[in-house]
């Protein structure tokens, strides 16, 4: 990763973003895997997106086989260290758990597998090559977020050529720039993709494709083409006065201070939307400083897309929800914000919400962090004109992500709208093998 | 009972003639290795103890110790390569003094070994009996160190041996007699008669069992490690009770061995007491459970004991002692029309589906996960295999279900556990082995039921005597 940008971490944002779950040291790990009961056909590994074959690694920590357990969840998910701090594991493994019917605590899945990667990571392993002859196949893999990565490593694992491109300057997309620092610092995100570059994979930073040429250029050289290029940017606050420089997207706010950019919220803020991002900004903000921070939600509770622990999570650090609340203005002064004009909302018999007359107020503020969604990138992939799209995914065969062009495929947020890191990684391991199949049979 | 005060059991015990407030014995070890300790264990609610072996003094290496662990539970196995008393003789015989005299009710032991000549067995049995002793047990068990220089098990493996030494020490004892008798022998019913001939009032089974606990997988040196090398040791703990509850059986059902008894192995609660004293124990001595949490696990000893015996009516230890060796027979007299069968209570299953993978790779190929599929009763060939099962699975695509986008799962059956989950037995081909049940996590989940072969009962025996096709099936 010759041309990676270092990242260096910034210690007042370590000091203010300790892990949300720390890590287990190694005789508690034992002791939490000896637990486990060791099912068999385990739910915990049917509910993973990436199949990671549960009681297996566990009980590789159990029996002191920390290689052997960190090589076996690295087999089915090669980002495996970040889905263990990141994953929503109690709606996935930990939620199918058995014990939950047992009338115990699920077993800790997800810091078992902190601690089978840390370890890894500790003592330098490295991925394994899959093949030791080197293939002709050429792969680009658009976007360097978690789906491109995954299908990067397994091709090339498989000995073909893979180029990982992307717009920013670090690889990880949302994975580096996007999740909250107390669950995923951005050097632990970096460690892991580094293997991957370890591996052999080249990675090409600061590249757009712009226009036709440089696509059709790209399909010269590649013989496949994998897009795992994710959303575009976020919805912006279309109310008078959003367009302040004091409104910050989500997304854009978790980045800089995740790179340092950013190290003190000062006043109050206001968060616009109650989703997962919505709410790791807002947590964020509260820890960065912020005398205090409220989430505005035209619905209740009952509607928010967060999951319930995640919501929990952020009334725990301080965060308050204010429902049936729309924003309809951001009002400004010389030096700054002055408040977020809102209004009140109703629900109707039918479910409908709409604003109460008459109900206007204002919530002072200084910063206000929209966080209600990413838009597709419907431009840009407009550009790839055999590609058939559906609600602004692209459309792909389930099983091996490839696209109604067959030279393309495709995974992660492009495909299925925005859901998580697991399943990106699902979705690009799925490719992976499905383009080495496809190439294995061209060049047969 | 008006008075509101409850009555509970007697748990007092007559052993050979040596009396004890209640069955619970210190074994001769770590525990017993002085008077004060001694005394804390009385304190405490012990009511005997054996003390460490006395005999001539040792010197004792370091380390000493090693154990096993077992899926996180420490200490299911100890060994131990400590010799005998490494105090001097005339410090262990003036506590003895001292505890009997503050604590006349309760049962001490003297546990002897020494050289194997008449003289020297006349003269500790002299000293241990002066100082006041209630009893004397003959160490020919410890298994390691003692036996190289001819004492402790290098007697108790060869019975004319111990008769001859039984026979030397009775010449001389006025207190009864017990013969400790080692599990490192190929039937122990041997050493057992042999001690009985010589004269023996009682005997205490097992001493500890020869063993190497485990190795370093770095130094390749054996636990114990003493200065790069290692010995073998004595085992002992939870995990020795299922060979001395035999070997108590096999000695306790032997009309030529059977003397009373004191049980020794694995014993760690008040179950396991009684289990020994069912087999026909009089006391039983506990050294291991008592060096991992200390003199107090008697309190619960003694209390669940006495609840037990309140449940089940009996006033005294002697109203059920010996219980179960009447239930103890030659395989050959089993029923062999006798059959049970698996069954799985769907409510309480909690779908982990190691019975499923027990009984195909451990048993006999009769639990299914068919359920949703549709039973089929048969022969192995008719099912879908364990590798088949899991195939399907990770063919399946699964995404992280989002609140606002995905419906919740579907409950999949009538059970909290979905139904594809639930394993099936098929009762035509269940052996009744009792795997399943023992291998699921949850209590009362799977039972073994009685079915009725409508057949009379018919032992091994019997069928072999009574019917003439049946001597081929027999070669």
């Amino acid at each position: 990763m010759a041309s990676q940008t270092i990242f260096e971490e910034h210690p007042e944002i370590a000091k203010l973003f300790p892990d949300l779950h720390p890590p287990l040291t190694r005789q508690a790990a034992v002791i939490e895997s000896d637990r486990c009961l060791n099912c068999f056909d385990a739910p915990c590994t049917s509910a993973c997106p990436t199949h990671i074959d549960v009681p297996r690694f566990i009980k590789k920590i159990a029996s002191g086989n920390l290689q052997g357990s960190a090589l076996s969840i690295l087999d089915a998910n090669v980002l495996a260290a970040s889905c263990s701090r990141v994953c929503p594991v109690e709606v996935l493994c930990e939620g199918a758990c058995v014990m939950h019917r047992y009338n115990k605590q699920p077993i800790e899945i997800a810091r078992l597998q902190r601690h089978a990667m840390d370890t890894f990571h500790a003592k330098g392993g490295s991925l394994p090559m899959k093949s030791d002859i080197e293939r002709p196949g050429k792969i680009a893999c658009l976007g360097a977020g978690p789906a491109s990565l995954a299908a990067a490593a397994e091709l090339r694992q498989q000995g073909y050529q893979v180029t990982v491109f992307d717009k920013r300057p670090l690889p990880g997309g949302l994975n580096t720039y996007g999740v909250a620092e107390y669950k995923l610092p951005t050097s632990s995100s970096l460690r892991e993709i580094q293997l991957i570059a370890d591996l052999g994979v080249e990675f090409r930073f600061g590249i757009e494709i712009a226009d036709e040429a440089a696509l059709a250029e790209l399909e010269r050289e590649f013989d496949v083409i994998f897009l795992g290029v994710g959303l575009g940017a976020m919805q912006k606050l279309v109310v008078p006065g959003g367009d302040h420089p004091a409104v910050v997207d989500a997304l854009k706010f978790i980045e800089e201070y995740k790179l340092g950019l950013k190290t003190k919220v000062v006043g109050d803020v206001v968060v616009v939307g109650a989703g997962n991002t919505a709410i790791d900004a807002a947590c964020a903000a509260k820890r960065l400083g912020a005398n205090s921070v409220r989430i505005l939600y035209r619905r209740t509770e009952e509607h928010i897309s967060a999951f319930d622990f995640e919501y929990e999570h952020a009334r725990h650090e301080g965060v308050s929800f204010d429902w049936l609340t729309q924003p309809v203005a951001v009002h400004s002064f010389d030096d700054g914000l002055s408040s977020i004009e809102c209004v009140a909302m109703e629900i109707g018999a039918d479910g409908s919400v709409k604003q109460v007359t008459g109900s206007s107020f204002h919530i002072k503020c200084d910063l206000v962090i929209p966080a209600i969604g990413q838009s597709p990138l419907l431009e840009f992939l407009s550009k790839f004109r055999d590609l058939k799209m559906d609600k602004g995914c692209i459309v792909v065969d389930r099983a091996t992500g490839q696209t109604t062009d067959p030279k393309y495929f495709a995974g992660g947020d492009c495909v299925n709208g925005g859901r998580e890191v697991v399943d990106a990684v699902a979705d690009g391991k799925r490719s992976g093998v499905a383009i080495a199949e496809l190439l294995e049979g061209a060049h047969v | 009972m008006s008075s509101g005060i409850v009555k509970r059991p007697d748990t007092s015990v007559d052993f050979a003639g040596i009396k004890s407030p209640n069955p619970f014995w210190l074994a001769s070890a770590p525990p017993t290795n002085c008077g004060e300790q001694i005394m804390r264990a009385f304190d405490a609610g012990w009511g005997g103890a054996v003390w460490k072996t006395i005999g001539a003094q040792v010197t004792n290496v370091s380390s000493r110790y090693s154990s096993i662990d077992w899926n996180g539970q420490r200490m299911m196995g100890l060994n131990n390569i400590e010799l005998i008393s490494d105090r001097p003789i005339e410090v262990n015989l003036r506590e003895i003094t001292e505890v009997k005299k503050r604590y006349p009710k309760h049962a001490v032991i003297a546990s002897l070994m020494v050289e194997s000549t008449r003289e020297a067995w006349h003269t500790v049995v002299q000293q241990a009996e002066d100082a006041g002793a209630d009893g004397l047990e003959l160490n020919f068990g410890c298994p390691h160190g003692m036996s190289e220089r001819g004492m402790g098990a290098a007697v108790g493996q060869v019975p004319e041996y111990a008769e001859m030494i039984t026979a030397w020490v009775k010449e001389r004892a006025r207190t009864p007699v017990i013969v400790k008798l080692t599990p490192n022998i190929s039937d122990i019913r041997v050493v057992a008669r042999a001690a009985k001939h010589g004269g023996a009032d009682a005997l205490s089974a097992i001493n500890t069992i020869n063993s190497i606990t485990g190795i370093d997988l770095d130094t390749f040196t054996p636990r114990p490690y003493v200065g790069g090398k290692s010995s073998h040791g004595g085992y002992c703990g939870p995990v020795v009770k299922p060979i001395a509850l035999n070997m108590v059986q096999q000695v306790m059902s032997d009309p030529d061995a059977v003397l009373p008894m004191s049980g020794i192995g694995g014993i760690a609660n008040w179950k396991d007491a009684v289990e020994f004293i069912l087999l026909g124990s009089g006391t039983v001595q506990v050294c291991t459970a008592a060096m991992h949490y200390g003199y107090r696990i008697v309190e619960d000893m003694i209390d669940g004991l006495q609840n037990w015996m309140t449940e089940k009516k009996f006033n005294t230890i002697e109203d059920f002692r010996g219980l179960s060796l009447e239930k103890v027979t030659d395989w050959k007299h089993l029923d062999l029309n006798y059959k049970v069968v698996a069954r799985i209570d769907e409510s309480k299953c909690i779908g982990c589906d190691l019975c499923y993978t027990a009984c195909w790779d451990g048993a006999h190929q009769c639990i299914h996960l068919d359920r949703v599929s549709g039973p089929v009763d048969g022969h192995v060939e008719v099912h879908r295999k364990p590798a088949e099962v899991e195939a399907m699975s990770r063919e399946r695509i699964t995404v992280t279900p989002i609140p606002k986008l995905d419906p919740p799962p579907e409950a999949g059956g009538p059970y909290v556990t979905p139904l594809a989950r639930i394993p099936r037995v098929d009762e035509t081909e269940c052996v009744g082995c009792n795997l399943c049940s023992l291998v699921c996590p949850v209590e009362d989940c799977i039972t073994m039921v009685e079915v009725n072969t409508g057949l009379p009962p018919q032992s091994w025996e019997q069928r072999t005597s009574s019917s003439p096709e049946s001597v081929a099936e027999k070669s």
